[in-house]
């Protein structure tokens, strides 16, 4: 027990006070990217070549947030001069065309759908599925119940069965093999439900876009509402969204 | 061992030189090397101008490598010894070829072969779901009862199916099922651009970025005579024990959690933490994806991030120490570990067990001695304490694993110099030649081949995470234990779904 209080009093209380007080990540971190319209083409062109993900058009000077996995790359290429990647983690959307982005996205709390907010902004329970992927989205969503994010203290939490649940929190690219379980699982969800798809994976196949063996894009069987961007989104992403869209 | 071709890790060789032999010598060669305590590093099979291979790259002390055209069905080699059992039923599934004789040949991942051959196991891909729909190993009886769980788990966790045959409380057997995750990665690897593949390859596991693309960039490397710099190895190899602390850190707290103790499980998820913001300050990404590129590091590791990485240390040590001391020190805890899980060391060398898993059960091998890699050769080695393969074993390896790689990390970022950074995508590999590379990973052993052609495109890609050979080890700890200790068995090899299903 001694031994217990000591480790307490070391610990100490560690739970972030976001969204009271910002958080900074450091500025390595890859969040909302910034970009210039105004750099020259062949630059911009040879961002787009560089790029694995194909996620960025050139003619457009945008770049889709739910194809790209935030390697950097583009920005490395550019200099800068095309793409930097800013600290801002802010990165749900509501609307899949709002992925495609030129370094802005539409406030999220705006774009939320009133009736979620009445039916669960007070209470909100999730059923986790892992579709296939490489694990560091449910990695990243699991951190959300260690002490540091402490997301019960928002009224959300994961839950163990579907009918428990108000929505379904999808990630990886879903696997043909994963196909079946992730409808059964969706469809015992009572309804209202809401549907999120989080990762790059499940926005459009991530790393994986292109095999025969995934179906890549959860939004072609399921209807989503909520997409958050990342390869993983960082758990301050998907807290932000959360936070934004329910409350 | 005359007919085996002795190579090094990471060695580029000439195709033409590996001893291609007869199948029924190759066979007897690769028996004869496993029933001496050699092990299975690959096994697989690849297609050359239309004719099926087989290739086999296996270790002792040293590694070597042998071939051999396939028969279009042959003597399953798992009949004389376990080693080869889940390599045999992966060649089943990949390519249609039957080993006669098989003591439970299975689908590994559900998925059509790759030469449109009449499926081994009668299935048809083309018209249903597979997944799950086979006959589980058979056990009856009046008080016999099952435990199925599956695919989709009660936690946030990857999709799976376990089947528990019970007797009362006591398990007599468990048959885990995957393939649920499978994505093709072998089969996208060769096809995608080389801008590509690292993306690929660091989604074969998340949790294993950095193990997975550091295979792959030494095997590339080596096949395009790519040079990497002193201070890339050195950000290579912090990355890799950043990587391996983390996980560590996270699995006691899983444990502490499942024997309902909460402080401690509070505690190491908090410091798990810490370690996956220090790769992010190394490269921007919790899980160290877009470091470790063929040719080096994307990112240099500055004053400012060595600062960042000692402070974190020396802040962090105490905290570990005090926090695995609370855990490891409360006997209600040693009394759920001890004697729980055992996996003893006789079974664990039949199943080629690898990693902590493998340490825990008395098998030293550790890649980072036995074959080492970038800096490892400079390095201390680590050495466990107690090895007799039961939960409490494969815990404290974590423990004394933890604490060996911070002094790594430490002795690491004293290093002087500079590093460029100079990743490449754009390379020329070696024709007509193979590599494989292995490395420690954090849950074992990792290896990846790379065959190419005549013209230096990549025939044949394969990828082993250490799970491949450790599943099957967490079914034989659960034989005669109580039910209720298989989350303990479980979060104590920690296992990967996605690294076994690719
Ligand atoms: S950061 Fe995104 S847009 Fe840029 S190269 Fe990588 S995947 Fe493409
Ligand atoms: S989006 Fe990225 S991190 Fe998430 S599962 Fe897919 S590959 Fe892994």
């Amino acid at each position: 027990m001694l031994k217990v209080l000591k480790n307490r009093l070391e610990q100490g209380n560690r739970t972030s006070k976001y969204p009271k007080v910002p958080i900074n990540l450091y500025n390595r971190y890859r969040g909302l990217p910034q970009i210039n319209p105004d750099c020259d083409s062949a630059t911009i062109k040879a961002c787009a070549t560089a790029c694995p993900q194909e996620a960025i058009d050139a003619s457009s000077c945008k770049i889709d947030l739910g194809k790209c996995v935030f390697c950097g790359q583009c920005e490395t290429q550019s200099k800068g001069e095309f793409v930097k990647f800013t600290q801002n983690f802010e990165m749900g959307v509501a609307n899949k065309n709002d992925l495609l982005t030129g370094g802005s996205l539409p406030a999220l709390a705006e774009h939320s759908k009133k009736h979620f907010k009445k039916l669960f902004g007070r209470s909100l329970q999730l059923r986790q599925i892992s579709a296939a992927g490489c694990n560091a989205c449910e990695a990243d969503t699991n951190v959300l119940n260690t002490p540091f994010f402490d997301l019960s203290r928002f009224g959300i939490q994961f839950v163990a069965s579907p009918r428990h649940a108000d929505g379904i929190h999808v990630t990886g690219p879903i696997s043909r093999n994963m196909h079946a379980a992730t409808i059964t699982t969706f469809e015992a969800v009572p309804s209202p439900k809401v549907v999120i798809a989080s990762g790059s994976c499940a926005i459009s196949g991530g790393p994986f876009y292109g095999s025969d063996d995934i179906i890549g894009d959860l939004n072609s069987i399921i209807p989503v509402d909520l997409y958050i961007p990342g390869c993983p989104p960082h758990p301050i992403t998907t807290l932000h969204a959360l936070l934004k869209y329910f409350k | 061992m005359a007919n085996l071709l002795q190579i090094n890790n990471g060695e580029t060789v000439q195709r033409s030189l590996i001893p291609h032999l007869a199948f029924a010598d190759f066979r007897s060669e690769l028996l004869t090397f496993a029933n001496n305590g050699g092990q299975v590093v690959q096994f697989f099979g690849y297609e050359d101008d239309g004719v099926l291979k087989f290739l086999a790259v296996l270790r002792n002390e040293a590694l070597f490598v042998v071939g051999c055209d396939e028969p279009e069905s042959y003597q399953s080699l798992t009949t004389e010894t376990e080693k080869f059992h889940m390599f045999e039923r992966e060649i089943a599934e990949q390519y249609g070829v039957k080993p006669e004789g098989h003591p439970w040949l299975r689908m590994v991942r559900y998925h059509e072969n790759y030469r449109g051959k009449e499926d081994v196991f009668g299935n048809d891909y083309k018209k249903e779901d597979i997944p799950g729909n086979y006959e589980y190993f058979p056990v009856e009886g009046d008080v016999i009862h099952e435990v199925a769980v599956g695919p989709v788990h009660a936690g946030i966790i990857e999709p799976g199916h376990f089947r528990f045959q019970c007797i009362g409380e006591t398990v007599l057997h468990l048959e885990i099922q995957l393939g649920y995750q499978h994505r093709g990665i072998e089969k996208l690897l060769p096809s995608v651009p080389s801008v590509r593949r690292p993306i690929v390859i660091e989604g074969i596991a998340g949790d294993t970025a950095i193990g997975h693309s550091l295979c792959f960039s030494q095997a590339v490397e080596s096949l395009a005579s790519i040079k990497v710099d002193e201070g890339a190895k050195t950000i290579r190899v912090i990355a890799l024990e950043l990587e391996r602390i983390a996980n560590h850190v996270g699995d006691l707290g899983a444990l502490s959690g499942d024997v309902a103790f909460n402080p401690p499980a509070a505690f190491f998820g908090r410091l798990r933490g810490e370690f996956l913001n220090l790769l992010l300050t190394l490269c921007g990404n919790r899980f160290g994806k877009s470091l470790v590129r063929p040719g080096g590091v994307t990112q240099v590791m500055g004053e400012e991030q060595k600062k960042i990485i000692r402070d974190k240390i020396r802040e962090t040590r105490p905290e570990l120490e005090h926090v695995c001391d609370l855990l490891f020190s409360e006997p209600t805890v040693r009394a759920r570990f001890e004697t729980t899980g055992t996996v003893p060391y006789e079974q664990a060398e039949k199943l080629g067990l690898v990693g902590y898993a493998g340490r825990a059960s008395g098998l030293a091998y550790d890649a980072r001695v036995a074959f080492p890699t970038e800096c490892y050769a400079d390095l201390t080695a680590n050495t466990n304490e107690k090895a007799v393969g039961d939960v409490f074993c494969r815990a404290n390896v974590r423990r004394e694993e933890i604490m060996h790689s911070l002094d790594l990390i430490e002795k690491l970022v004293q290093k002087d110099g500079e590093t460029a950074n100079d990743p490449t995508f754009d390379y020329k590999l070696a024709p007509s030649s193979f590599v494989v590379s292995v490395n420690e990973g954090w849950r074992g052993e990792i290896s990846h081949c790379i065959l190419t052609d005549q013209d230096g495109a990549i025939t044949r890609y394969k990828v082993k995470d250490p799970s491949f050979h450790n599943w099957t080890g967490l079914a034989m700890s659960l034989r005669n234990e109580g039910i209720s200790d298989f989350p303990l068995c479980n979060k104590s090899f920690n296992l990967s779904y996605c690294g076994f299903d690719l």
